[in-house]
């Protein structure tokens, strides 16, 4: 009997579905569904040989290989390892995206290395770190971000003109931070060189989502792989410590000081490992889940505990904030947590998800920073007269501002989210459009401030 | 008749092993054998023979290799090495003492259950 034309492409759709079901199961490999299809098919085969339609066959052939789940946890009895995700070790696929993947190590490599020879480049020039640490200092930026922003522009296949744009935005602020005739150790040459990495990191983020950079996605997706990069980081700079450690213990046994070696190495592998670092949270993006959600989740409800007992404890005591001079910095750096706390749940939400528990934990949190930050800023516009506006109080004021605004109006789109008068995608709008802000405010920290203070 | 889970697991070792020391085979065509050998009370899910394939080939006990046949789909041929046959000598000895171990319970079961009964009127 030949084959119904009709039935057997409604038969090639039917195991198409069924072989889209199974590449869901993690435990389940590609070349595994090849061998259960296999087997299917002959099932199949046979049972239509016997007399049976191709549709029933298919249902009785299916129903023999026995269900999803029942299956999935067999090969995962058979294969546990699969259900650890393996990113350095990917399972063998197909040799396009091998190689694809091969170079894609390489470039991100040949970066590190390279990174990590600009920071002994200087040296070349006769700046030694110990006489020139303010040139170093002022510089630390630009031994790392160009590359990965190079990195990225590869990666992206980013266009001639953004490349060009891009290459200005740096030479123009290293022309800048290197030719400002700052005074030696003064506060608007330390305020420049903190606040310069922020500006071109969001220059990097430019590069990192490439052609999306106008998106609420591409924007998000930078946000995330900045936290994902962050954490990698600190990962990799134990491990350095680590290996550090135990080099110079052991060469020290065999009477030989490793000391300057390491201090003389160590800023080319800081460099580097950022590299490296960036190449991992690109490789496994897709394979590993990302960890600063669970670290939000875990701590969003103790920071908003600590706040809330905070603010019950200075009601009690009603004494009113301490008001010192760096009060205000610390503050900065509560609203900066809070925010990233927020913007990190942000990032791992489904946006069609309602609310729940969670959402009401992160509003407290919110209220009870906005409000920890207010009295603080409330106390010390009385004393800023007082103390005059130097560079650094504005900065620190700037920036709490900057960050207060963010909070204040996320509180407004979080409370309309959690009464149903709104979406989530709005807050999740505000906080990629935003981001713009922090590099202007940044970059008017490092281009005005400094004439604007005469240099101090 | 079932036969229950336990038995199966612990017979499927020897049983795929046995059936591929008769020549090289796939998947679909030892579950057939499996069926025929058993007069149709073994049958196991099909999906499950899998696993158990994978098992022994990480075991050293079974190669695999893909092969295309005559029909076009590429298929995964398995084949018992050396220490698969080793170990299917050693599973064999062991079905071999347990089947012996229960034949003579069986016969002892028999044996009293015959006697007793016919013994009976002369003992009372």
């Amino acid at each position: 009997m030949a084959p119904n034309p009709v039935e057997s492409s409604s038969l090639e759709e039917q195991i198409g579905q069924w072989r889209n079901f199974l590449r869901r199961r993690q435990a389940i490999h590609t070349v595994d569904i090849a061998e259960l299809e296999d087997h299917l098919r002959e099932q199949v085969a046979g049972l239509v040989e016997g007399g049976l339609a191709s549709d029933e066959a298919f249902l009785i052939a299916v129903k023999r290989m026995g269900s999803l789940d029942a299956l999935s946890r067999e090969f995962a009895r058979e294969h546990s390892e699969r259900l650890w995700k393996q990113l350095v070790m990917p399972p063998p696929e197909s040799g396009a995206a091998d190689s694809a993947r091969r170079s894609d190590a390489v470039v991100a490599f040949g970066c590190a290395i390279a990174a990590g020879l600009a920071v002994k480049l200087p040296e070349l020039f006769g700046l030694n770190p110990d006489a020139n640490a303010s040139f170093y200092f002022r510089n630390v930026p630009f031994f790392v971000l160009p590359l990965v922003t190079g990195y990225f522009a590869w990666k992206r296949r980013i266009g001639r003109a953004s490349i060009l744009w891009l290459t200005i935005v740096f030479v123009a602020a290293a022309v800048l931070v290197n030719f400002y005739s700052f005074t030696p150790k003064g506060s608007t040459e330390m305020l420049a060189a903190v606040h310069l990495p922020i500006a071109l990191l969001l220059v990097t983020g430019v590069a990192y989502a490439g052609s999306r950079w106008r998106e609420v996605a591409g924007r998000m997706d930078f946000i995330r792989f900045a936290g994902e990069l962050f954490i990698y980081y600190v990962l990799i700079a134990l491990g350095g410590g680590v290996l550090t450690a135990f080099l110079t213990m052991i060469f020290k046994t065999i009477g030989i000081d490793a000391e300057p070696f390491v201090q003389g190495w160590l800023p080319s592998c800081v460099a580097g490992s950022v590299l490296v670092a960036a190449w991992l949270v690109e490789a496994k993006q897709s394979v590993i889940e990302n960890m600063a959600p669970v670290l939000t989740r875990l701590f969003t409800p103790l920071f908003a505990a600590v706040l809330v007992t905070f603010l019950g404890a200075m009601l009690w005591t009603g004494g009113g904030v301490n008001i010192e001079r760096n009060m205000l910095m610390a503050f900065d750096g509560l609203l900066l947590m809070v925010l990233a706390l927020l913007v990190y749940s942000i990032s791992a939400r489904d946006s069609g998800t309602p609310a729940g528990p969670f959402d009401a934990v992160q509003l407290v949190l919110l209220v009870s920073a906005l409000l920890a930050d207010a009295v603080a800023l409330w106390a010390i516009a009385a004393r800023i007269s007082e103390w005059g506006f130097t560079p650094n109080r504005v900065a620190v004021l700037g920036v709490n501002l900057i960050l207060l605004v963010n909070l204040a109006w996320s509180t407004v789109l979080y409370l309309r989210f959690v009464r149903q008068r709104g979406v989530f995608a709005t807050l999740e709008r505000w906080q990629t459009d935003y981001l713009p802000v922090y590099a202007a405010w940044a970059a008017i920290v490092v281009v005005v401030f400094p004439p604007l203070f005469g240099f101090a | 008749m079932d036969i229950n889970k336990d038995l199966m697991a612990a017979s499927s070792t020897p049983l795929v092993l046995a059936i591929l020391a008769e020549g090289d085979s796939y998947g679909y065509a030892i579950l057939k054998r499996v069926k025929d050998l058993s007069g149709g009370h073994i049958e196991w899910t099909d999906g499950m023979l899998y696993p158990v394939l994978h098992r022994l080939e990480r075991l050293g006990h079974v190669e695999a290799r893909w092969e295309v046949p005559e029909s076009g789909r590429r298929r995964k041929y398995y084949q018992v090495t050396a220490q698969g046959k080793a170990q299917l000598a050693d599973e064999h000895r062991q079905w071999q003492a347990v089947d012996a171990t229960l034949r003579g319970v069986w016969h002892a079961i028999a044996a009293a259950a015959q006697p007793t009964a016919s013994l009976s009127p002369q003992g009372a």
